[in-house]
């Protein structure tokens, strides 16, 4: 574990630019990421920390179509919200089943959407091959007797490290957008944008530039979300990390689904926007067979390893309860 | 270090030691002025540098709840919170618990459920089972679990845990 310099922020546009022209540079929020992966597991190496917990960016601010939360707001703050609460049922529900009381008291939204994998082999340092860690070393999880936290859409022979966040489930789906401050100014970026697929650079995991400051996101209220439902199967009743998760919000008229939206969490690279199984399911009678189709769709093309193997029949099938949920069978 | 940090009024940071940060920890209402290693977790600083060793340290990694104390209020890892964060924050931990010697109601709740076997892990159940109560997540006992799910006990002394926390529940204490 590396020596660093801690630096405590109170201007905006000066940790910036400190961490713009600082390669070694890092910036640290909550630190339930960047803690562990600096101090106990020695993956990230940083010579200067720059903590932003102090910056002004906290507080939830609401208009009728709009919820603008700053990147500094915590998970329980963000649950605790009442319009969350009202219009966007699905989002407190992935919040509070998102790890502890304790690390949602720290854990910041800005954190949540740039937390590193999982992957076991990510972050021990005493294995060689990781894509991610060090490019073109291989992937030690493709071959490796553990790997079931991973990832089974947008990943590849080069990659199959999950983004574990229950939240950006259906931030993904609601089409939120990333307020971010860069040297140049600030800009706005959709959610689905945001991440890239790991390709053949895993090392690359979001559109963010070196410095770039997440200062808030922006979540659109839309009437769809407030018949919404986030279903996680997990291996215990209780503080783990999603095999599978599904955000859904519908609605039906007249028993036809005239709006949807999917998003998964626990099987892809990046948080998945199930477009395929939207296409289905609009314009579509809100039947079993119709749920079905859609989570058929999704995942037509998986890519599976021997302890994934079980994961895209776990998710269709949670496709199809999370949807009967909310839609209920008009067959 | 830590014999160093101990007297950290005096001492004053090394020119050029970007390694070390000056901190003030409010610690259960007491103030103390630490020179420390930036790398100092809040964990490490309460247990070696102020010699608050009721904090436990359990997996060190964010998976056990063994550390949980009160930030501002809000329980918190330790183990995953630098000390240098939480300058000129209120630090609340299990010794500040007791008031003219007399346990808090939780404390004894515990005692009386057997809400322990080992106690390794009751310091920060105690400190998470605090925080709840502010919460007012004790609604029912599958609440309590769930909202106490950040505290594993490797002796399995879960029911009377819950049994403790909803005694005091009941009874309204704070
Ligand atoms: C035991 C455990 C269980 C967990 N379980 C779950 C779970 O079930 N569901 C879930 O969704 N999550 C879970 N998490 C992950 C947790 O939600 C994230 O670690 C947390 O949200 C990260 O936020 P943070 O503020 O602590 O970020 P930090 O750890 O401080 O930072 C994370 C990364 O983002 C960067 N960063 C932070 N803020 C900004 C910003 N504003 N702009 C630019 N860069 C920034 C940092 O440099 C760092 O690289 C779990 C974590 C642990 C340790
Ligand atoms: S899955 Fe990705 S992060 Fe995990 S070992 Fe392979 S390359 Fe590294
Ligand atoms: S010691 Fe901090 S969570 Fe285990
Ligand atoms: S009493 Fe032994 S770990 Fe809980």
């Amino acid at each position: 574990m590396r020596a660093f310099e801690y630096v405590r922020a109170d201007d905006i546009g000066a940790a910036v630019a400190l961490v713009s022209g600082d390669p070694a540079a890092q910036y640290l929020a909550g630190g339930t990421t960047q803690v562990d992966l600096m101090l106990k597991d020695g993956i990230l190496e940083p010579e200067r920390v720059v903590d932003i917990t102090r910056l002004p960016l906290r507080g939830i601010t609401a208009d009728d179509r709009t919820l603008r939360v700053g990147a500094l707001t915590t998970m329980e703050e963000l649950a605790a919200d009442p319009t969350v609460a009202e219009r966007l049922p699905f989002a407190r529900t992935a919040l509070l089943a998102g790890a502890s009381t304790q690390l949602r008291n720290m854990a910041t939204i800005g954190g949540n959407l740039l937390q590193r994998t999982r992957c076991r082999y990510f972050r021990d340092p005493g294995v060689p091959d990781c894509n991610k860690r060090t490019p073109s070393s291989g992937c030690a999880a493709i071959t490796g007797a553990g790997a079931r936290m991973h990832a089974i859409l947008g990943a590849g022979e080069t990659c199959i490290a999950l983004h574990a966040s229950d939240l950006c489930v259906p931030l993904v789906a609601l089409d939120t957008v990333v307020r971010v401050r860069g040297t140049d100014g600030e800009r706005r970026i959709p959610l689905t944008e945001f991440y890239l697929l790991p390709g053949d650079r895993p090392d690359l995991e979001t559109v963010l530039r070196h410095g770039d400051l997440v200062t808030a996101i922006e979540i659109p209220l839309p009437p769809a979300a407030i018949r919404s439902g986030y279903l996680k199967v997990r291996d215990r009743a209780s503080y783990e990390f999603a095999l599978v998760s599904v955000a859904a919000a519908l609605t039906v008229e007249d028993g036809t689904i005239t709006e949807a939206r999917l998003g998964l969490g626990g099987v892809g690279t990046i948080p998945w926007r199930a477009r395929a199984a939207e296409q289905v399911l609009t314009g579509a009678p809100a039947t079993v067979e119709t749920y079905r189709a859609a989570a058929e769709a999704e995942l037509r093309a998986p890519f599976t390893v021997p302890g994934t193997a079980f994961k895209p029949e776990l998710a269709r099938r949670t496709i199809v309860r999370a949807l009967e949920e909310l839609g209920g069978d008009r067959t | 270090m830590s014999q160093d940090s101990r007297n950290a009024r005096a001492a004053q940071p090394a020119a050029g030691d970007a390694g070390t940060v000056r901190v003030t920890l409010t610690v259960n209402g007491a103030d103390h002025e630490l020179l420390i290693d930036s790398r100092v977790t809040l964990l490490d600083a309460l247990r070696d540098e102020l010699a608050l060793t009721g904090t436990k340290k359990g997996c060190d990694q964010g998976a056990c709840g063994a550390c949980t104390v009160l930030v501002d209020g809000r329980r918190v890892l330790s183990c995953l919170t630098l000390a240098a964060q939480c300058d000129r924050r209120q630090v609340a931990t299990i010794e500040g618990l007791s008031s003219d010697g007399r346990l808090h109601p939780l404390q004894e709740a515990f005692l009386r459920h057997d809400g322990f076997q080992c106690g390794y892990c009751t310091p920060g159940q105690i400190m998470s089972a605090v925080a709840l109560l502010h919460e007012g997540r004790t609604g029912s006992d599958d609440e309590i679990r769930e909202f106490m799910s950040g505290n594993i006990c490797r002796c399995g002394a879960y029911p009377n845990i819950v049994a403790a926390i909803r005694e005091v529940a009941r009874q309204g204490a704070r």
